[in-house]
């Protein structure tokens, strides 16, 4: 269970909005704007108030790579893998990355909700590749040891917040 | 209206929704993995693609005959085109045809054949879903799916329930409950029309065949069937036989042979589920209300209440469905030692219905924490079952169903059509001149095409106003009319399967409007054929009120809370 505060919030956004099938895609995202990611049980409670099954929600919501279900940490660290990076050795920055947090291919977020490392196809920043994005930065030209550097880094940023 | 040109021969055609209708009255059978004449057009296979005589090829299913088309079906570039669609499906497609369940019934692995794929250039592809065996009545298997979407439609559209959908997209879509949920968590009502119309064997029944065979192999086990009314007109086809026929002698034999120890006929159970019904109506009827009384032998409706629906619960009757009332006296009968001999005792309902195995499960339908009926084996699963024991059913010579639970009327048989169990009731009711008033009630509106009918009933002078829904998105609307107040009904008879029973979710695949017809017409013809038509007339019915469960109607006839 979620606690009522999540509600309440919903319910404000809910209130923009006519109570229509609609109006899903922007209250969804303006739900994950607010929290990083979907919670289920609001995509289920969206989906009762404006008149539509919980399948229908997630059907549509789940279209759409940018929508998340699952809590993501503070930094969200996306490694781009596509071709341009690819062949100029992104695979071993994710797994620097992963093997310094813990994570996997499965676990993509760390216990202590810091950080989150996700593969996106392309950034359109193939003239910087190997690139990545944390949070809303582009790192170019990246390298195992600046991703450690870098994780580093930020666990200070965040321990002096 | 018009004439439209088919590989080079003339067709007319009248109100054909589609090309492809016109194409297949012209006697040519185009390949479809999307279609359904029952459900919206989807349009994504590509394998009733055709082409006209400029060269554009398009779906046949998805436009209108227009006069003067000249269409053709099969030349070289569609052949090519459509072995490469199968093609396609085979890769990402878990091709173990050998241990299916679906295999030598799939509508895939027939096209494979028919188009002549003899390999598949990509490699075979291994389960990655994990298969979902939540459901006591169907079982998902994502590692087969085409991703047609004729099952989304029909839970969607026709049922209203919406329990699957399309999720993700690309190579990681699927076909699935929200966030992938076990089926049995979500709002699925176990109908199994998902199951009827999926081409392949990505959703299938949950067999109970493996449990029923080994207590029949068991001497210490006493085992006896109950046999549902739409069973009997669907057997047949498998054996070679004629639609719709009513074998319900060979099915008692068949039966029989597998080692049953008794075979009873829920007919039976249809009666006295009548007799309650009706005594509960004439009650609320004098009383005045609540109105509407709601019928209660469908499971798939009954869940559907309580899940969409739970201000209507009170008003579904707390009468048995058939086969818990057979379950439930026979139990009585049974719990003698000179019925039982010391033996255990395993009760077996043979149903057209995914949905009963369900029911049987359900807390509120069980006495003493104990289950009515052990095990509900679908029609499709007693095929196979005589399959398997090589029995010759076309050889096989009648039987009479055993006493005392053997024998219904022609109302009891009639529960197996949309309609059957309000035609039923209300025959208990008629007035006057029994044959004429029997048959004016026949053309009252009960009967008839549509999944919803309104009719009149005349009873000492009062209407009973009453409707017969079929289909649960059917239902649907017409409980928001009720609610609203838009629509006023005394009695309301809802099966949650389009026609009815007959086409329950566990019948046989593949039956097209003459398949449908036949089934129907061969439970009516029955009721023809049977001397009693009431079902408070049924003799045996009405002497173990006298007997077996004398003053306790209550306890061993109806549900407690819903
Ligand atoms: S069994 Fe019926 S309700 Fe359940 S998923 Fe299939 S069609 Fe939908
Ligand atoms: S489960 Fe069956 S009916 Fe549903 S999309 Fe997949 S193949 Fe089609
Ligand atoms: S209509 Fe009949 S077969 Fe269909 S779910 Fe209801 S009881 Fe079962
Ligand atoms: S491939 Fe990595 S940014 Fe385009
Ligand atoms: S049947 Fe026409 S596209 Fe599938």
């Amino acid at each position: 269970m979620l606690d009522s505060s999540f509600y309440a919030k919903t319910d404000e956004i809910l209130s923009k909005y006519p109570a229509q099938e609609r109006s899903l895609i922007p209250i969804i995202h303006e739900i994950q704007e607010t929290w990083n990611y979907i919670p289920v049980e609001l995509l289920s409670y969206v989906a009762d108030k404006i008149g539509i099954t919980e399948t229908k929600a997630y059907s549509v919501a789940s279209f759409y790579e940018r929508f998340s279900f699952e809590a993501k940490g503070k930094y969200i660290i996306r490694v781009c893998d596509g071709t341009a990076c690819h062949v100029r050795q992104s695979v071993p920055v994710l797994e620097r990355l992963r093997s310094d947090l813990g994570l996997s291919e499965k676990k993509h977020t760390t216990d202590d909700m810091l950080f989150t490392v996700e593969t996106v196809s392309c950034l359109g920043a193939c003239g910087l590749a190997p690139a990545m994005m944390v949070n809303d930065t582009v790192h170019p030209a990246m390298t195992p040891d600046k991703a450690t550097a870098l994780i580093k880094e930020l666990k200070e940023e965040a321990a002096n917040s | 209206m018009g004439i439209m040109k088919i590989d080079g021969y003339p067709v007319e055609f009248t109100d054909e929704p589609n090309i492809l209708s016109v194409i297949r009255k012209a006697g040519i059978d185009l390949p479809t993995l999307c279609y359904h004449s029952e459900l919206s057009i989807y349009g994504a296979c590509r394998l009733c693609n055709v082409e006209d005589d400029r060269g554009r090829v398009f779906a046949s299913c998805s436009e209108r005959p227009r006069d003067g088309m000249n269409i053709k079906t099969n030349t070289p570039r569609l052949v090519h085109y459509r072995r490469m669609i199968i093609e396609l499906l085979l890769a990402s497609h878990d091709r173990d045809c050998t241990s299916c369940v679906k295999s030598g019934d799939c509508d895939l692995q027939k096209l494979a054949h028919r188009l002549g794929v003899a390999s598949v250039s990509y490699p075979a592809h291994k389960g990655e879903h994990p298969i979902d065996f939540s459901s006591p009545s169907i079982i998902r298997n994502p590692n087969k799916c085409i991703l047609c979407g004729d099952c989304v439609r029909v839970c969607e559209g026709l049922q209203g329930v919406n329990a699957i959908d399309f999720t993700r997209r690309g190579t990681y879509a699927t076909v699935a409950p929200a966030f992938d949920k076990a089926l049995a968590k979500t709002d699925c009502v176990n109908c199994g029309q998902c199951r009827v119309v999926c081409p392949t064997g990505a959703i299938s029944i949950n067999t109970n065949i493996r449990p029923v065979w080994e207590a029949l192999s068991d001497p210490n086990v006493k085992v006896f069937a109950q046999v549902a009314p739409a069973v009997r007109v669907a057997v047949s086809q498998a054996f070679g036989g004629e639609r719709g026929e009513n074998v319900m002698g060979k099915i008692v034999a068949a039966l029989h042979r597998l080692g049953f120890d008794e075979v009873y006929d829920t007919t039976f159970g249809a009666d006295m589920t009548i007799l309650e019904e009706s005594k509960e109506f004439l009650e609320i009827f004098e009383k005045g209300g609540p109105f509407p009384l709601l019928t209660s032998c469908c499971p798939a409706w009954v869940s559907f209440c309580e899940k969409r629906w739970p201000e209507f619960v009170p008003n579904i009757s707390t009468s048995y469905s058939p086969i818990q009332m057979l379950g439930s006296v026979a139990r009585e009968y049974f719990a003698d030692p000179a019925k039982n001999e010391g033996k255990k005792i395993l009760s077996v309902g043979i149903m057209p219905c995914t949905a009963k195995k369900a029911e049987i499960l359900r807390e509120n339908l069980k006495r003493d924490g104990k289950q009515n009926v052990d095990y509900v084996l679908t029609t499709e699963e007693l095929i196979t079952m005589i399959k398997r024991a090589g029995i010759q059913f076309d050889r096989l010579e009648s039987e009479a169903a055993d006493m005392p639970f053997g024998m219904g009327s022609g109302g009891g048989v009639i529960f197996g059509n949309s309609g059957g169990v309000m035609e039923a009731a209300l025959r208990t009711l008629c007035e006057g001149p029994e044959r004429s008033a029997i048959e004016e009630l026949r053309h009252s509106g009960v009967r008839g095409p549509g999944p919803l009918r309104e009719f009149i009933f005349h009873y000492k002078g009062n209407e009973i106003k009453a409707a017969v829904v079929s289909g649960l998105a059917e239902a649907d609307r017409l409980l928001r009319a009720i609610k609203s107040g838009e629509k006023f009904f005394h009695f309301v008879e809802v099966m949650a399967c389009r026609r009815g029973c007959i086409m329950g979710g566990g019948q046989p695949t593949h039956a097209g409007v003459r398949t449908k017809e036949a089934r129907k017409r061969g439970l009516y013809d029955s009721d023809v054929n049977t001397q009693i038509k009431k079902s408070n007339e049924n003799p045996t019915a009405l002497s173990i009120y006298q007997t077996l469960i004398k003053g306790r109607e209550h306890e061993l006839l109806h549900s407690h809370s819903h």
